[in-house]
């Protein structure tokens, strides 16, 4: 961005010993480079998820709308904002006093440390600066040509779809090759519903390959054609990816579709990180500024400034908490010798708090986790029922009667097992393509895997409608409503919903 | 150059307001605009766009938290871990929900659909009569006795006629060196007005509809409660005949039978004949209803009423026509035709709640 200066040399001087500093303490980074920016440039950058090029698209101006005026009537500061890119990209506000920048800074090393090392963002494409300008050009080029209401009108379609990712996929290959799918056509020549049997003597046929045997193989491989055939093979949870090879799209609008796509696997893993990064960060910067970088002065503004960051509003929960907290128990556990299956076998409580091994390895462990985990994995593992205890954490629930939530369990297991299922796919429902050929006739019929939860029905059912617009065929949705399986269609024309009887499956 | 965002944002604001992509008009949340907490304050939603997503739905569901508290408890509002891009960015980003004072409020709202700001009527401002002190003299009351210059003539006094003796400086005012404040009356011009709320509580005005006139009510009470010093409201209600009620009952009633507009048409000018004379007043009637008016040539004694006599004296005649269940009047559409071009009389039509948005701006875009 043009706009952007680059540090005044107090500020260089202070990110670089406080790069040292961070360095020193084992954090392994990109390169960092900070721009100071004013608030205007700071909510712009903001709006656009942080980079200085987007796709030109309202909801964009929207974003900014909202932190234009949250800023003016002094209800919202954007604090730090850091691009997860090689080079990596961090803005410093320019009206922030010096305690603020230092806290910052050492927060942002900490970020960078935790995109350059987290499997999470392994995947993740480390030049998306340029990726996200390249599609911002590609999309004025498209609005040039075809208008600015038909690109706006296909991105919001595309942008209805964008949680249809399966973010499992970038690190296996889950077909052979991808690319252009295996036509039906095309498939092994002859269908041989022949199976091979063992040699055998005459009179011992009937023993060695009994019917019944043959029967079932035969089935078998009869059932395995048959799948074959329909498409796709298993069923497709990118279907994003599905769409980009299936759908009868324009060049332009497949292009737009990848754009889209692209960027919902960029960000994908921060929603999946959410907890862990920020406690991450939070952990480092606390460390950093109370051991090495805070002046006498600085005490108080920083108190204040990061218990704003922690504060959590009675009754909620927040991720910067959570995730600060989980890492000093891994890291005092681990210090103590308290893991394994020695320490877990003891029922005493007290004993087991005691429990001092000086083992030591606190922080060779949490360098590890931040390695290995997501949200998922880090809270299912570490989330022990002391710490559940200890924090006070609880379950709530709708109750109709008051119309309110309220606090009804403070057991370890529920709460554990509603928080996983908060975080798992981050959020989002699970949806496949089961089938791109329904009924025969090309039409779209997606599976909701239904969890307990139903699916909000009115967006569905607008949902469905961009799909229609993608796939230019009837679409269909089997979900789950009110504990009957429904399948919500749209033709193109009309919205129906349709129970499935339980004979038929 | 236009920054980029800037022309998002107006992409953006053009959708809001209707210009361009209606279909996702129907995804916009203004929320509810109206949000009235305890005296004074209000929250204010600002208007968002969800496009539509395959998502949980989203109430009812339960959740984990931290904190204090009984099995049982209520909870306030529920957090969720936060999700979505953006993620692991930007500390210190809160709720956009804020407590605001009307005054506040006003000035957003004017922001919002770009209201000017109203001119009051020319040279025919109200003077409002203060007294300011100004002077001093001898007589008045004790109430406003000046001490310090009382005791100063008493001292001039004394030295004159020889009685002060500096080794015991003591002096007593006597009745001639008594000062008094004395005030002159000054004559502020002053911008008054007088909104004239009438409404059609006629059969076909359902609670839906009430709602809606109420929150209209609302914002144009608050935006011109921001332009005038002084505002005095009064409350007409009509089916067949029109009564003046007060607030409460303005909301509340309902009649039933037909409808005879004229009736508070003319019931609103004798309120205006008789204590807001247009020399002093800055007047403003809005009027809603569905529209559906009696037939038997009502309409065409509207139409007089509202030419020869109401449209002289005030500075916005404001029709609101509420869609009800039974559909939309032709009131409307006769108005339209009968004062074509003319400024001082607006019209509008408002559907639902949504439509509340557009109707302020029709209502108070034209700076009158």
């Amino acid at each position: 961005m043009s706009a952007t200066r680059t540090l005044p040399p107090h500020l260089a001087r202070l990110s670089e010993s406080i790069r040292e500093t961070a360095a020193g303490y084992g954090l392994d980074f990109f390169e960092t480079i900070f721009e100071i920016v004013d608030y205007a440039e700071m909510n712009e950058v903001a709006s656009f998820g942080g980079f200085p090029l987007r796709y030109p698209h309202w909801s964009f101006g929207m974003t900014y709308d909202q932190m234009e005026k949250g800023y003016s009537y002094g209800l919202q500061k954007i604090y730090e904002m850091v691009i997860n890119n090689d080079p990596s990209y961090a803005y410093l506000m320019e009206c922030n006093n010096l305690v603020d920048q230092k806290l910052v800074m050492a927060h942002v090393f900490a970020h960078v440390d935790f995109f350059k090392n987290n499997m999470c963002f392994a995947p993740t494409n480390r030049k998306m600066m340029d990726t996200m300008a390249n599609h911002g050009t590609r999309a004025r080029k498209y609005v040039e040509k075809h208008g600015a209401d038909a690109v706006e009108g296909f991105l919001d379609c595309c942008q209805s779809l964008d949680n249809l990712i399966d973010t499992h996929s970038l690190y296996m290959r889950r077909r052979p090759k991808p690319g252009r799918p295996v036509s039906v056509s095309d498939e092994e020549p002859a269908e041989d519903h022949s199976v091979a049997r063992l040699r055998s003597k005459g009179y011992m046929e009937s023993y060695i390959n009994p019917e019944e045997f043959l029967a079932e193989r035969r089935e078998h491989k009869r059932k395995q054609t048959e799948q074959r055939q329909v498409f796709p093979a298993s069923p497709e949870r990118d279907v994003l990816l599905f769409l980009l090879e299936h759908a009868p799209l324009e060049r332009w609008q497949q292009d737009l579709l990848a754009v889209v796509r692209d960027e919902a696997y960029y960000f994908a893993p921060q929603a999946q990180t959410k907890i862990m990064n920020e406690g991450w960060a939070t952990y480092w910067h606390t460390k950093m500024m109370t051991e090495k970088l805070l002046d006498a002065s600085e005490v108080i503004d920083y108190a204040d400034h990061h218990s704003g960051t922690v504060f959590t509003q009675p009754g909620g929960l927040n991720p910067y908490k959570l995730g600060l907290e989980l890492f000093r128990d891994i890291e005092e556990r681990w210090n103590r010798g308290q893991f394994g299956p020695e320490w877990e076998a003891i029922e005493d409580w007290s004993e087991k708090r005691r429990w001092n091994r000086d083992a030591g390895l606190g922080r060779q462990k949490i360098f590890e986790v931040r390695k290995l985990y997501s949200d998922v994995t880090f809270v299912d593992t570490f989330m022990t029922e002391d710490f559940c205890r200890e924090h006070r954490f609880f379950h709530y629930s709708y109750n109709k009667q008051t119309d309110l939530y309220h606090i009804d369990s403070r057991e370890f297991a529920k709460i554990k097992q509603s928080l996983l299922f908060q975080l798992t796919n981050f959020g989002q429902p699970m949806i496949a393509v089961v089938n791109g050929n329904h009924r025969n006739r090309g039409e779209l019929y997606l599976l909701h895997q239904h969890d307990g939860i139903d699916l909000q029905l009115d967006q569905a059912e607008d949902t469905l409608r961009c799909l229609y617009r993608l796939w230019q065929r009837p679409v269909h949705l089997e979900s789950v409503v009110f504990e009957r399986r429904k399948v919500l269609t749209y033709d193109g024309k009309e919205h129906t919903r349709r129970e499935i009887k339980a004979t038929e499956v | 150059m236009v920054s980029r965002i800037e022309e998002d944002k107006s992409r953006f604001d053009r959708i809001v307001r209707g210009k361009i992509k209606h279909e996702l008009r129907k995804y916009i949340t203004h929320g509810e605009m109206i949000g009235r907490k305890g005296k004074d304050f209000v929250s204010i939603p600002l208007p968002q766009i969800e496009v539509p997503h395959f998502r949980y739905g989203r109430n009812k569901q339960g959740g984990v938290g931290q904190g204090e508290g009984e099995l049982g408890d209520p909870i306030g509002s529920s957090g969720e871990p936060g999700q979505g891009p953006g993620a692991g960015e930007s500390p210190g980003q809160h709720l956009m929900e804020v407590d605001i004072s009307l005054t506040e409020l006003a000035q957003l709202l004017g922001e919002e659909l770009e209201l000017p700001r109203i001119k009051p009527r020319g040279e025919k401002n109200i003077t409002a009569v203060r007294d300011k002190y100004v002077g001093i003299r001898q007589t008045g009351p004790e109430s406003l006795r000046h001490f310090k210059r009382s005791f100063r003539e008493a001292l001039k006094r004394e030295l004159s006629t020889g009685t002060y003796d500096p080794q015991n400086p003591c002096v007593v005012p006597m009745k001639p060196d008594r000062r008094y404040r004395s005030w002159r009356e000054v004559r502020l011009p002053e911008n008054n007005a007088v909104i004239l709320y009438i409404m059609d509580v006629s059969g076909s005005m359902g609670d839906e509809q009430k709602e809606i006139v109420r929150i209209e009510s609302f914002w144009i009470d608050t935006w011109l409660r921001s332009q005038y010093k002084h505002i005095e409201s009064r409350y007409i209600i009509h089916d067949a005949v029109a009564y003046e009620v007060d607030q409460k009952t303005f909301y509340s009633t309902r009649e039933s039978g037909g409808t005879k507009i004229s009736s508070a048409y003319k019931l609103c000018q004798e309120i205006l004949a008789r204590n807001y004379p247009a020399s002093d007043w800055n007047v403003y009637p809005f009027h809603f209803s569905d529209g559906d008016n009696w037939g038997g040539g009502d309409t065409k004694e509207c139409v007089r009423l509202l030419r020869e006599e109401l449209l002289p004296q005030v500075n916005l005649f404001c029709y609101g026509q509420v869609e009800s269940p039974y559909g939309s009047g032709q009131f409307i559409k006769d108005l339209e035709k009968e004062f074509k071009g003319e400024e001082i009389l607006v019209t509008s039509q408002i559907k639902d709640r949504d439509a509340i948005y557009d109707s302020i701006k029709d209502f108070l875009g034209k700076g009158r």
